[in-house]
């Protein structure tokens, strides 16, 4: 997993709700048999016209946001289908952080499995950092996760909540399947004892 | 031991392999379904880390996801990059000796159709699958939740999963059905009350004299769509209809086993004085069809209602939603949902596409002929099922009213094969999400139950099925 201690990008705001893993990368794309060449296909219908030319109403395409690593979006970020395609295509699209109300689970847990961080903020902070970045030219926040801290340079400060073993994962950039198999023995016993029971 | 646990706290307990300090608990995992779309990374990983499958005789695999639902499948898959995930989904199950349920065999299908139907989903089991609807198999008693490619890859590794313990939800679903009214219309009108998040970071157990009264295809189709309220598992405690639903299928134990099993299975069910972190109670007494007018699982109305106003939201957040959702679904304010005009139906998916779903429809369609606008399809949910359906003449009944009669597979509902919407065309779905573009592009999905869906084929617009004769 790719590591992550601290960054600072530029901020995009897109003001939706319930954006789920359809949009971020819709079917037609989860054919591929590799973990990349999802980025260009992010938020696919939102973010081309049908001749494949980009939409100039789309916030990503605003030349403003060219170059962002942030995304603040509405409530319910991720839900729908399982698909790890997404968190891979908004990697690959450049995001490290995504800030949110509130994010579905399983978007979430594979969020974490690649080192994408999902921060939650209560509404008005939300409503903040969206105004700022639709207000403030270059608006940037950096995102400390060793601390747990995001904040500006105009004096937003937070702290976020976020699983203490998860981070030590992302921090350091562990593989989970390593750690899980330091318990080799554990299942191995549980395997045994569950072969008596039944 | 006189505590007093849910049925999600003793199968929990059951499954932890260790509950190391500050860190999620290492869950074993019974029963773990492949598909050809979310495995190749995990396996591609798996190789390049050097590792094995742990256990491929607790892991079975099926192509569904992609896969044609006409009949040259089984010769070839014209789209390239599709038939490559399928051919490589054979070479990893081959190598790893995994079963694998090809397009060729009967027991292909839907990975939440085949699992219960060949037996291999039993009440206690923890399942998990790289699809969110694993939440499916939950009707058994199982707890059952999707999970993305990189935890696919941990549990062939490991045969275990990293879970922190989620809360849980109780949902008691009082009263009795009308005749025409179905789990579709139950956990539709769930969905609507508590929103498309508000079983998020729950498992919902699903109680109450309605679901009491479900057939097992009704439950799955509740556990089902639990996802898209937010929840990752829905479960619903076994009883005399889960075991005789299952007796004597391919995969659950027999004889004295049988017996033994069954005495296991009836100790899950959740004890009297178990407390749940939330309650939600609904009363099924006047519940009315329902049917979605927007691009989430939770805009949804009963068939008598009309399309609402972004001004009829209390939040702000809503009202927008609201306001998107007419937009792209090119509906009115104050129209009747039975003004509107379809011009596809689908029939199919995980959600409502078992046999019990197909008999149904058949009987709503039985002698009548599919309206000129629309066009109208079966995919039925497994091999077995198309096979089931044939053998009681179904298949003849679709047929004659002008239904398209396929083959089996998630097809329209995810649409990552031909089957999908023009854009615009407005479509009755059997399934379970209503998203932008979800069945194709600019596509407009109204989620239905599989009997509202074949009177709209037959009328050509929405009708109250409560109603049809």
């Amino acid at each position: 997993m790719e590591k992550f201690i601290k960054h600072t990008g530029l901020v995009v705001p897109l003001d939706r709700v319930n954006v789920d893993t359809d949009q971020i990368i819709p079917k037609q794309f989860l054919k591929r048999i590799e973990r990349t060449g999802f980025g260009i296909f992010a938020f696919y219908d939102w973010r081309y016209l049908e001749d494949g030319v980009p939409n100039p109403d789309f916030i990503l395409n605003n030349k403003k946001y060219v170059g962002s690593s942030i995304l603040i979006a509405g409530p319910n970020f991720g839900s729908g289908s399982s698909r790890e395609h997404a968190p891979w295509a908004l990697s690959e699209y450049g995001f490290k952080v995504i800030i949110s109300n509130s994010f579905a689970d399983i978007f979430r847990n594979n969020c974490m499995q690649n080192g994408l961080i999902t921060i939650e903020l209560s509404n008005d902070k939300i409503d903040l950092l969206m105004s700022n970045a639709i207000k403030i030219d270059n608006y940037k926040l950096t995102v400390d996760l060793e601390n747990q801290q995001i904040y500006d340079q105009f004096g937003f400060e937070s702290i976020f909540d976020f699983d203490e073993f998860r981070k030590e994962s992302i921090l350091k950039g562990l593989d989970d399947i390593g750690l899980t198999l330091k318990f080799e023995e554990d299942i191995k016993r549980y395997e045994i004892n569950d072969a008596k029971i039944s | 031991m006189d505590e007093n646990l849910t049925m999600f706290e003793k199968i929990w307990r059951k499954h932890i392999v260790s509950e190391p300090t500050n860190q999620p608990s290492i869950l074993y995992i019974d029963l773990h379904l492949v598909h050809e779309v979310t495995s190749p990374q995990a396996f591609e990983s798996l190789r390049l880390n050097k590792r094995e499958v742990r256990r491929p005789d607790l892991t079975i695999a099926t192509v569904d996801h992609n896969i044609t639902t006409d009949e040259t499948r089984t010769q070839i898959i014209k789209d390239k990059i599709a038939r490559k995930q399928v051919e490589t989904i054979r070479e990893n199950c081959k190598e790893n000796n995994i079963e694998l349920f090809d397009v060729w065999d009967n027991e292909q299908g839907i990975v939440h159709v085949i699992g219960p139907e060949q037996g291999y989903t039993q009440p206690g089991m923890t399942i998990v699958c790289g699809d969110s609807h694993t939440s499916t198999h939950g009707a058994f008693g199982a707890l059952a939740f999707g999970i993305g490619t990189s935890e696919v890859e941990h549990v062939l590794a490991t045969q275990t999963l990293r879970q922190r313990k989620p809360k849980t939800m109780k949902v008691d679903f009082k009263g009795t059905l009308s005749k025409g009214v179905t789990a579709k219309d139950m956990i539709l009108k769930l969905i609507g009350q508590i929103g498309t998040a508000g079983g998020t970071g729950y498992v919902i157990e699903y109680s109450g004299e309605a679901v009491q009264n479900l057939s097992m295809e009704g439950r799955m189709t509740i556990c089902n769509m639990s996802i898209e309220g937010g929840a990752r598992a829905g479960m619903i405690a076994p009883d005399k209809i889960t075991f005789d639903w299952m007796k004597g299928r391919n995969k659950v134990p027999k004889g004295n086993d049988w017996d033994k099993s069954v005495k296991e299975w009836k100790q899950l069910e959740t004890d009297n004085k178990a407390k749940f972190d939330s309650y939600i109670d609904l009363d099924c007494d006047n519940l009315e069809p329902y049917v979605s007018w927007g691009t989430n699982p939770s805009q949804v109305l009963p068939i008598s209602g009309v399309i609402p106003s972004p001004d009829d939201f209390k939040e702000i957040l809503d009202a927008q939603s609201c306001q998107n959702a007419l937009v792209y679904m090119g509906l009115n304010t104050g129209s009747k949902i039975t003004d509107i005009k379809l011009d596809r139906v689908f029939i199919g998916s995980c959600t409502n596409a078992r046999i019990t779903d197909l008999r149904s429809a058949a009987s709503i369609v039985e002698g009548k002929k599919v309206n000129n606008n629309v066009r109208a399809q079966v995919m039925p949910g497994s091999t077995l099922t198309k096979l089931q359906a044939e053998k009681e003449g179904i298949d003849k009944i679709f047929k004659s009213a002008g239904f398209e009669w396929r083959e089996s597979g998630c097809s329209m509902c995810l649409g990552m094969n031909p089957d999908i919407l023009s854009p615009r065309e407005r479509c009755a779905s059997t399934s379970n999400r209503n998203f932008e573009g979800r069945q194709g592009k600019d596509g407009r999905t109204h989620l239905v139950s599989p009997e509202m869906a074949a009177a709209a084929a037959i009328e050509g617009h929405f009708v109250d099925v409560r109603d049809w004769k």
